[in-house]
């Protein structure tokens, strides 16, 4: 048992049109999607965006107002947690207070009828799985938090799901032990090859794990893709500002010619006019990664069609090998650049110096 | 202010009216009595006699019959009713509606709540005369009233509250997402009640034992009253010495209660960590 399958993945998981609604206000409201089998999907969204409400109607302990979910190819709609191939982790892990991890692990087995030898047995090797198995007799108050989620995930997976859903599991360790389960987390994924569906805020979390990032906001999905793709092509200004690390900034195109579009906003940027389709006269929100901008001295000369901006710095934050670095013009609110700090203390700056950012036409991207 | 001193005026107010009682039902238990005297002594003969005799057996064992009988029938209605207040009536409000409900009965005292079985129970009470008007019976049922039957069912109606309120308790502390990871986990209802639910309200369902075991223990007005003297509790008898003025008697019998229902506690507290729950 708990051997990577290897024969064809099942636990592709298709939704369409699924709605929630609570209080007549749609927590769910009609989405669409699909994961493909032994993926890792991130559902990633701000509180209340419905991400939690979705894990629980494909989890069956929430019943979909409309809509429809499949799980491997099969309508799983009135089936009961245990039918549909799918196991949970609880945010707060849920172990049972009164059994000890081994019971607690085998305790679906017992709910089968089971005999208690090969409970046991399957038991102690999932949590060896874990690297629980040192503590089997031991009960959830005796255990620290990430202990606790080990305990929970062995007893997610005794089941043999398909599908493992995990909602929010990595919120309440501290940073350390968050990282180390986070790579932990993916590397069981690997090795078991089932879909897991992971739940989260932290669109850290989503882009180090993801295979699939769905990220939601109020029961919309604003944008469903890889964690590379999310990050370089936001496609919106929700997606650019919660994913982080980009600038949000808008401008009017004031020229258009066979190659490139010219944007005047806060200062003057370059597009390659092919890839969008723009008009003279419109208005263009775009996102610009505060990592590939670069800072200059004023008198520096730009070329011919290069985008650049000048800007009062207000800001310098330093942050180990960055530093972060605030931007304020008359037309501009707030621009943040990420510099290596070897890169930028050569420039010798101080707040309320006036720089010139350049960036190239390549790291930017139109929003809609 | 030394904060030891601030525990003085609970230490004074239970030394005065209740260790203090307890040392001198302690000390009267060794003195000696005659028909109409007490003799300050120190002699072990209320003991003897009380251990001598066959009745103090018989009526121990009847004690222990009603505590178990009305036990058992309080858990089953007391866990019922809990479960269903804790986990089928959602809103707050409802609950507590329904809380206060189950706290009507409390607003009259003992004695009327008991006597108020005897038109209900009697030979020519409502029940009675129901079955004889519909023709079930030919004569009236005897052990309605003045039984052992009635005894019991005061009791269950006295103290099932004592039963819910505990059990309710512990209920509402169980995390609603642990029956979720249980029906994840693939246990059926009956699963989830026997074996997440059940374990879960443990420390509700010893304090309610501790509660309805010791009143019963205890009691002497109930079985009095609703047995119409036709059956004997520890409290009963007790009671009788107490009225023949033989009080070092009474206070022999009342230590050797207190030991028992304190034993009877003491084990029950092995089983359960109370304190976690309080």
């Amino acid at each position: 048992m708990l051997q990577p399958k290897l024969a064809v993945h099942s636990g592709d998981i298709e939704l369409t049109s699924l709605t929630k609604v609570f209080d007549k206000t749609p927590a769910v409201d009609g989405i669409s999607l699909k994961i493909s089998a032994g993926s890792y999907c991130c559902l990633l969204g701000p509180s209340g965006c419905g991400k939690t409400t979705t894990l629980r109607m494909l989890a069956g302990h929430e019943t979909p107002d409309a809509g429809k979910i499949l799980i491997s190819k099969r309508d799983v709609s009135g089936l009961s947690p245990a039918e549909r191939g799918t196991s949970m982790m609880f945010q707060n892990y849920a172990l049972f207070p009164h059994l000890n991890c081994l019971d607690n692990v085998g305790f679906s087995l017992h709910m089968r009828g089971i005999s208690k030898v090969i409970r046991t047995e399957r038991a102690m090797e999932v949590l060896a799985l874990v690297q629980m198995e040192k503590f089997a007799q031991r009960m959830p108050s005796q255990l620290s938090g990430g202990q606790q989620q080990r305990v929970a995930l062995a007893r997610s997976l005794i089941t043999e799901p398909e599908v493992l859903l995990l909602d929010e599991p990595l919120s309440a360790l501290d940073p350390f032990l968050r990282t180390q389960m986070r790579v932990e987390l993916r590397q069981l994924q690997k090795k078991l090859g089932i879909t897991f569906v992971h739940v989260t805020h932290s669109q850290v979390e989503a882009l180090a794990l993801a295979d699939l990032v769905v990220l939601m906001q109020s029961g919309s999905i604003e944008q469903a893709d890889s964690p590379q793709l999310i990050f370089n092509g936001p496609t919106n200004t929700f997606v650019a500002k919660f994913i982080g690390g980009h600038n949000v900034l808008s401008g009017r195109v004031t020229e258009l010619n066979r190659n490139t579009a010219k944007i005047t906003g806060p200062g003057e940027a370059y597009f390659t006019s092919s890839k969008f389709g723009f008009t003279i006269g419109a208005n263009v929100n775009y996102a610009l990664r505060a990592d590939l901008i670069k800072l200059h001295p004023t008198s520096h000369i730009t070329s011919k069609d290069s985008s650049y901006l000048r800007a009062i710095i207000t800001q310098i934050e330093f942050a180990g090998a960055d530093v972060r670095i605030t931007l304020e013009n008359a037309d501009l609110k707030e621009c943040l650049v990420i510099c290596k700090d070897y890169e930028f203390f050569l420039g010798s700056w101080t707040e309320g110096d006036e720089v010139m950012a350049t960036w190239s036409r390549d790291d930017v991207c139109v929003l809609n | 202010m030394n904060p030891k001193l601030q525990v003085l005026p609970l230490l004074a107010i239970l030394s005065l009216f209740f260790i203090g009682p307890i040392i001198i039902i302690f000390i009267v238990s060794f003195w000696d009595y005659t028909e109409f005297s007490l003799v300050p002594d120190f002699v072990f003969t209320n003991y003897v006699e009380l251990f001598g005799s066959k009745v103090t057996y018989s009526v121990y064992i009847n004690t222990l019959k009603f505590a178990g009988i009305s036990w058992a029938i309080t858990l089953l209605i007391g866990f019922t009713v809990a479960y269903f207040l804790a986990f089928h009536v959602r809103s707050l409000r409802w609950q507590i509606v329904l809380f206060l409900v189950c706290t009507i009965p409390f607003w009259t005292s003992n004695i009327i709540r008991m006597i108020a079985w005897i038109p209900v129970l009697g030979r020519n009470g409502l029940i009675n005369k129901t079955l004889l008007s519909l023709g079930l019976i030919e004569n009236p049922i005897d052990w309605l009233l003045y039984s052992d039957f009635a005894v019991i069912l005061a009791f269950v109606h006295l103290y099932t509250l004592f039963m819910v309120v505990p059990i309710f308790n512990s209920m509402m502390r169980i995390d609603r997402s642990v029956l979720e990871a249980a029906r994840d986990a693939g246990a059926n209802g009956f699963q989830i009640l026997f074996h997440v639910i059940g374990p879960l309200s443990r420390p509700g369902i010893a304090i309610g034992t501790i509660f309805v075991v010791s009143l019963i223990m205890g009691d002497f007005v109930t079985v009095q009253a609703m047995s119409g003297g036709q059956s004997a509790s520890v409290g009963v008898a007790m009671n009788h010495k107490r009225a023949l003025l033989q009080y070092p008697a009474a206070a022999a019998d009342a230590v050797i209660l207190l030991i028992v229902v304190l034993t009877m506690v003491a084990i029950l507290m092995r089983t359960v960590n109370i304190r976690k729950e309080l």
